[in-house]
C-alpha cells in the first residue's frame, strides 16, 4: 500500500484533539527532547496504552534525530511532525526543508555484524529501530522538502 | 546528565537519576561514566530503573562506555524499563550485556 497521509479523507475531523496532534519544533536535539515531551503529553497520545507510546517514542526520536544530524547537518531549520489516529494505527508525517536523502531513498538500516567486543557498534541502530517497529515507511521530496511518512499500529481504535 | 555512584563491595553501582539517555544527553552521559568508574573496581553496574527511555544514540553511549572499561572490567546493566528493554532486544544488544532484574549484591555474590 502506497501510504499517503489521509488530509482529506472522509470522517477525519482533524480539529480533533484525540486524533490528531501537530507540532513544530527546531531542528537541534535538546528541541527534540522537548518536542517528544510536548507531543506525548497530548490527549492523542495520553489515549495510547503505554506500549504503543514507547514504540512510537522509539520511531519518532529515531527520525527526528536523524533529521537533525542528517538532513539538516547541525545547520538550523525546523521540523513539523503530524500525527493522527485512523482507525488503529497512528499515522506519523515529519516534514523538514533540509538536504535530501542521499539518492533519493531511505537508509537500508541493517543491523551490523558483530564478533566481539571491540567489534560493537556504537550506532547505526536509528533506521535499523524505525524499519523494525513501523509499517508503510515512505520517504518523499516535494517542492524542496523531506516527507516522511509512517504507520504504528495500535492495539487501540480510534472511538 | 546525573549519574550517582556507590561503591558495594566488588561492585560499583552507577544508578542513572534521570528519565532518559537520549541524542541531547548521550556525550555527557559518557564523559560522566568515565569520570565515575576511573575507581579501581572490577564489576560496574549501570543501574537504569528510573530510564524510561533510551534512543539509539543513548545505546550507542552505553556500548561505548561497556567498550571503554573492557576487557579488564564489566558493565552490566539493571532495572531496565519496558522501552529500553524493547530497544536492547530489538538491535540484539540484550545478548552482550549482562542484565539483571535488580541490582545484585556486591558482597553475597563477591568472587
Amino acid at each position: 500500500m502506497d501510504f499517503v497521509m489521509p488530509d482529506d479523507g472522509p470522517g477525519i475531523d482533524r480539529s480533533d484533539p484525540q486524533r490528531t496532534a501537530q507540532i513544530k519544533i527546531a531542528a537541534n536535539p535538546l528541541a527534540v527532547r522537548n518536542g517528544l515531551a510536548t507531543l506525548f503529553d497530548t490527549a492523542l497520545l495520553r489515549s495510547l496504552p503505554d506500549d504503543d507510546c514507547g514504540t512510537a517514542e522509539i520511531v519518532l526520536a529515531e527520525a527526528l534525530n536523524n533529521i537533525v544530524e542528517h538532513a539538516y547537518a547541525q545547520h538550523a531549520g525546523d521540523i513539523e511532525i503530524t500525527l493522527l489516529l485512523h482507525q488503529s494505527a497512528l499515522m506519523c508525517r515529519i516534514v523538514d526543508t533540509g538536504v535530501p536523502m542521499p539518492n533519493g531513498t531511505l537508509p537500508a538500516g541493517h543491523l551490523a555484524q558483530f564478533a566481539a567486543t571491540d567489534d560493537l557498534p556504537e550506532g547505526g541502530f536509528g533506521w535499523f529501530l524505525i524499519r523494525a517497529l513501523s509499517r508503510d515507511l515512505d520517504y518523499r521530496r516535494v517542492d524542496g522538502r523531506n516527507q516522511l511518512s509512517f504507520r504504528l499500529n495500535t492495539v487501540q481504535s480510534a472511538p | 546528565m546525573e549519574l550517582l555512584a556507590e561503591q558495594r563491595g566488588e561492585i560499583l553501582v552507577v544508578r542513572a537519576m534521570q528519565d532518559r539517555i537520549d541524542a541531547a544527553g548521550a556525550i555527557q552521559f559518557k564523559d560522566r561514566m568515565r569520570d565515575l568508574t576511573a575507581v579501581a573496581c572490577p564489576r560496574v553496574v549501570l543501574d537504569m530503573s528510573r530510564v524510561a527511555f533510551l534512543d539509539s544514540s543513548g545505546l550507542g553511549a552505553v556500548v561505548a562506555v561497556m567498550k571503554a572499561l573492557a576487557p579488564d572490567r564489566k558493565l552490566e546493566l539493571s532495572g531496565l524499563t519496558a522501552t529500553v528493554q524493547k530497544v536492547f532486544r530489538l538491535t540484539r544488544m540484550d545478548s552482550i550485556f549482562t542484565i539483571h532484574d535488580q541490582v545484585p549484591d556486591g558482597f553475597r555474590h563477591a568472587g
